[in-house]
C-alpha cells in the first residue's frame, strides 16, 4: 500500500517535469525514463502540432458493472471507453484514463464509491452514475465536490427538480418516456384495456405513475412486484382477473423476463410493453421464445443509431452496442472536447459542459439550465423472433 | 385505478375475488418456505446456532438442478429439440432424476458447510457468537463465488423450456396447475418423510437426544459429531428438493435466490416455534399464505404481502415468544 503510494507520489512529479520539460523546448528527454516517457517520445517525433497536451487527467465512472443490471453498466462503460480510447489515439500527449467504480446499481453501495471519486483531485469529470436511484443518493456528494457529471441513463424527471448544477443527462427523463409509451399503446399497440405493473424502485415507480395518469380510464388494472422476489404470482393474477389485453411492466430486464414468462404460463396474452430498463438482450434470452411480440421503449437511442460507432464497437468488444452505449459515448465526447480545449479543472470543465452545442451521435447535444437536454424523442423497438428489431420513433 | 395510494384501499375487493389464486400461490411458496425452515430448524435445534448458509445450500442445489437439466440434456432429449411436451411417466421420471441430483449436492453442500465452516470452531470450543459470524461468512462467500465464477456469473439462468405448465383442474374457480401440485405433494412427501425420521428411527432418536441435552446424549454413547453430520445433511437434502421444487415453480436461479428465500425461511421457523420441526412446516405454509394474501390485499403490492408476513411475526412473538408451537425439538414428538 505504501510503496504503490510512493510510486504514484514519484509517477505524478515525473509527470509535472514533463509538462514543464515540454513547455521549455520539446526537443529534450528525460533522463528518467517510465512508461510515461514512451508516449512523450513518440509526440516528439511526430512534432510538437500532434493534438493535446494534457496531463494526469481522469473521468471517472459510477455504475452497475455487476449484479442484477451489470450489463447496462457494462454498455455505458464500453462506450465511454471508445471514446477515450479514439481521443488517446489521436493525441498521444493527453492520455485521459477512466476510472470505473461498481456500484452494483445499488444506492447503499454507489454512496461511498461516489466520495471515493469526489476525492480523486484528478478526476474532472464523472459519467453516470447509471441508474437514477444511485443518482440521488450520490448527488449531494458530487455537488459538494463540484464534480460536473454526464449520466448517459439516468432517467427519474425529480433528479433535475433538486437545484443540482452539477447534474446533466444525454437522454429524456421519464416524464418524457411515460407520455411516449402511452402514445405507444393508444396508437400504435391500440388497446383499450391496459394492466401497469412497476417494481417499486425509484425508477420504475416514477415510469408507472406518469404512465398511469397519462392512460386513465384505460388504466384498468395495477399492481407492484418485489424485484428481490422471483414469484410474481399476485400481480400475474391481477392480470388475469382483470382481463387486459395489454401489460405494461415498469423495471428492469431481469425481473421483465421472470414476470413475461410467468404470465404466458398463466396464460395471459396480452401484450407486453417495458421501458427502456428492460432493453436488453438478456430480456429476450431470459424470457425465452414468451418475448416474442414484446415492445420496449426507450428515450435512449437504439444500439444501431450510428453505423460508424457500431462498427467500432463491434470492432472493439465482438458484439453489438448495447442500449447506454452511444449515449456514453456522447457523454464522453464531450468531456473530451472540454479536455480538448484546455478545461482541465472541475470548474472549468463545468463552465463548458454548459455551455456545450454541437451534434452528437444520438441527437444535438445542449443542455437547459436544470442540466436536462433540450429537445428529445421516444425509440421503440419489438422482439421479432427472438431479435430485438428496432422500429424508430413512436408514431 | 389510475388514482394511486388511496384508491388502493378501495380496491379491497381484490382481495375477496383473488382470494382462491393466492392461496394456491401461497401453499405452493409456503411448502417451499417450510422444507426450506427445516433445516434452520434441525440445525438450531442440535447447536443452538443459525446455519446462515442453508439459504446458499438452496441456491446451490438450485443451480445444481439446472445443470443436471442441461447436461442430460432433458428437454431435447425428450422433445427432439420441440416444445417441451411432456407427460405421464416420462415427466415424473426426469423430474425424479433431477430431484435427486439436487437433493444429493443440497446435502452434500450442507455438509461441506458443517466441515469447513463450523466443526472447525466447535473442536476448539469457540463462543457462540463466532459460529453466527462464521454461518454470515460461509453464506456471503458462497454466494458471491457463485456470483464470480458461476455459470452465469450475476446474471439470470433461465431454463423457460424445461418445463410446460399446464392447467389441471380448478378450485372455485382458481387455476391449478401441474407445477402447483408438483410442488405441494412433492413437499408433503418430503415432509412426512423428515417427520417420519426423526420420530421414528435411531438416528433421529439420536437427533432428538442431542438437541435435548448434548452432553447427556454423549455419555449415552451417542456420536454427538455424527448425528451433528447427519442433521447438517438432513437440512441440506430437504434445501435440495425445495430448490428443485422451486424452480419447477419458477425457472429462474441467480446467485442470490437464496437470500430471500432464505430470510422467509428463517422466519418460518422462529414463526413456528425454532427448534421445532412441526413448528418449522407450520410456520412456512402459514408465512407463505400470509404474504400471499397480504400481497392482494390492496390492489396487488407483493411489498404489502413482505409487510404482512413480518407484522405476523411480530404479532404472534408478542403473545407466544417462542413461536407458535413453541421451542422443543429435545422435548418434542418430533
Amino acid at each position: 500500500m505504501q510503496k504503490s503510494k510512493i510510486g504514484r507520489l514519484a509517477a505524478t512529479t515525473l509527470a509535472l517535469a514533463l509538462v514543464v520539460a515540454s513547455c521549455g523546448s520539446d526537443t529534450k528527454e528525460p533522463a528518467g525514463t517510465t512508461a510515461d516517457s514512451t508516449a512523450s517520445s513518440t509526440a516528439d517525433t511526430t512534432g510538437a502540432a500532434a493534438g493535446v497536451k494534457c496531463d494526469g487527467v481522469t473521468i471517472g465512472f459510477l455504475g452497475a458493472l455487476s449484479g442484477d443490471a451489470g450489463a447496462l453498466g457494462d454498455n455505458a462503460a464500453n462506450g465511454a471507453q471508445i471514446a477515450i480510447d479514439e481521443f488517446n489515439a489521436a493525441n498521444p500527449d493527453c492520455k485521459v484514463s477512466i476510472d470505473k467504480q461498481d456500484s452494483q446499481g445499488d444506492p447503499a453501495q454507489a454512496t461511498p464509491l461516489a466520495t471515493t471519486l469526489a476525492n480523486n483531485a484528478s478526476i474532472i469529470a464523472l459519467i453516470g452514475p447509471v441508474f437514477s436511484g444511485e443518482s440521488k443518493a450520490t448527488m449531494p456528494t458530487f455537488e459538494t465536490a463540484g464534480l460536473p457529471v454526464i449520466s448517459p441513463s439516468a432517467t427519474n424527471a425529480q433528479l433535475t427538480t433538486n437545484g443540482w448544477k452539477m447534474f446533466h443527462r444525454v437522454l429524456a427523463n421519464d416524464d418524457k418516456q411515460g407520455p411516449g409509451i402511452v402514445q405507444l399503446i393508444k396508437g400504435t399497440i391500440k388497446s383499450a384495456k391496459v394492466g401497469v405493473i412497476d417494481d417499486a424502485s425509484d425508477y420504475g415507480k416514477g415510469l408507472a405513475v406518469s404512465v398511469r395518469a397519462g392512460l386513465a380510464e384505460l388504466d384498468i388494472a395495477d399492481a407492484t412486484i418485489d424485484p428481490k422476489a422471483a414469484d410474481y404470482s399476485a400481480a400475474v393474477t391481477a392480470m388475469k382477473d382483470a382481463g387486459v389485453d395489454t401489460v405494461f411492466y415498469s423495471g428492469y430486464y431481469a425481473e421483465a423476463a421472470k414476470l413475461l414468462a410467468q404470465l404466458r404460463d398463466a396464460g395471459v396474452t396480452a401484450t407486453f410493453v417495458s421501458g427502456d430498463g428492460a432493453l436488453d438482450e438478456k430480456f429476450v434470452t431470459g424470457a425465452g421464445a414468451a418475448a416474442d411480440g414484446a415492445y420496449i421503449t426507450a428515450t435512449a437511442s437504439p444500439p444501431d443509431v450510428n453505423v460508424d460507432f457500431a462498427k467500432k464497437y463491434n470492432a472493439a468488444y465482438g458484439d453489438e452496442p448495447g442500449l447506454y452505449s452511444p449515449e456514453a459515448y456522447d457523454a464522453t465526447q464531450i468531456i473530451l472536447a472540454g479536455i480538448a480545449a484546455g478545461k482541465v479543472t472541475r470548474a472549468d470543465m463545468a463552465a463548458f459542459i454548459e455551455a456545450y452545442d454541437a451534434p452528437g451521435i444520438t441527437k444535438q447535444l445542449k443542455f437547459d439550465v436544470t442540466g436536462e437536454p433540450e429537445g428529445s424523442a421516444v425509440f421503440y423497438t419489438i422482439v421479432e423472433a427472438g431479435k430485438l428489431v428496432s422500429k424508430g420513433l413512436v408514431p | 385505478m389510475a388514482t394511486l395510494s388511496f384508491g388502493g384501499f378501495l380496491t379491497f375487493a381484490g382481495f375477496l375475488s383473488r382470494f382462491w389464486p393466492s392461496t394456491i400461490t401461497g401453499l405452493v411458496l409456503g411448502a417451499v418456505y417450510a422444507l426450506v425452515a427445516l433445516g434452520y430448524t434441525l440445525v438450531y435445534g442440535v447447536l443452538r446456532l443459525i446455519n446462515f448458509a442453508n439459504s446458499e445450500v438452496f441456491m446451490l442445489s438450485a443451480f445444481g438442478s439446472f445443470l443436471a437439466i442441461e447436461v442430460l440434456n432433458v428437454p431435447q432429449r425428450l422433445t427432439g429439440g420441440g416444445d417441451p411436451v411432456k407427460t405421464g411417466w416420462e415427466l415424473i421420471g426426469i423430474l425424479a432424476l433431477c430431484l435427486v441430483v439436487s437433493v444429493v449436492i443440497g446435502g452434500l453442500s450442507a455438509v461441506v458447510v458443517e466441515r469447513v465452516a463450523y466443526r472447525p470452531l466447535r473442536q476448539r470450543n469457540a463462543p457462540r457468537l463466532v459460529f453466527l459470524i462464521s454461518a454470515i461468512g460461509a453464506s456471503f462467500a458462497i454466494s458471491e463465488a457463485v456470483g464470480e465464477w458461476g455459470p452465469q456469473q450475476r446474471d439470470e439462468y433461465a431454463l423457460t423450456k424445461f418445463f410446460k405448465k399446464q392447467q389441471l383442474f380448478k378450485v372455485f374457480g382458481a387455476d391449478v396447475y401441474n407445477a402447483n401440485v408438483i410442488v405441494v405433494v412433492g413437499a408433503a412427501v418430503m415432509a412426512l418423510a423428515l417427520v417420519l425420521f426423526v420420530s421414528k428411527s435411531r438416528v433421529g432418536r439420536g437427533i432428538r437426544a442431542v438437541a435435548q441435552d448434548a452432553e447427556t446424549a454423549k455419555l449415552m454413547g451417542v456420536n454427538v459429531d455424527r448425528i451433528i453430520l447427519i442433521t447438517f445433511l438432513v437440512g441440506g437434502l430437504m434445501a435440495g428438493g425445495a430448490a428443485f421444487l422451486y424452480e419447477i415453480h419458477t425457472p429462474f436461479a441467480r446467485y442470490d435466490v437464496g437470500f430471500s428465500i432464505g430470510i422467509k425461511a428463517f422466519t418460518a421457523a422462529v414463526l413456528g416455534g425454532i427448534g421445532n420441526v412441526r413448528g418449522a412446516l407450520l410456520g412456512g405454509v402459514l408465512l407463505g399464505l400470509i404474504e400471499s394474501w397480504g400481497s392482494s390485499l390492496f390492489g396487488s403490492d407483493q411489498n404489502i404481502g413482505n409487510v404482512a408476513a413480518f407484522v405476523t411475526l411480530v404479532l404472534v412473538l408478542m403473545v407466544r415468544p417462542s413461536g407458535l408451537l413453541g421451542e422443543s425439538l429435545g422435548r418434542s414428538k418430533a
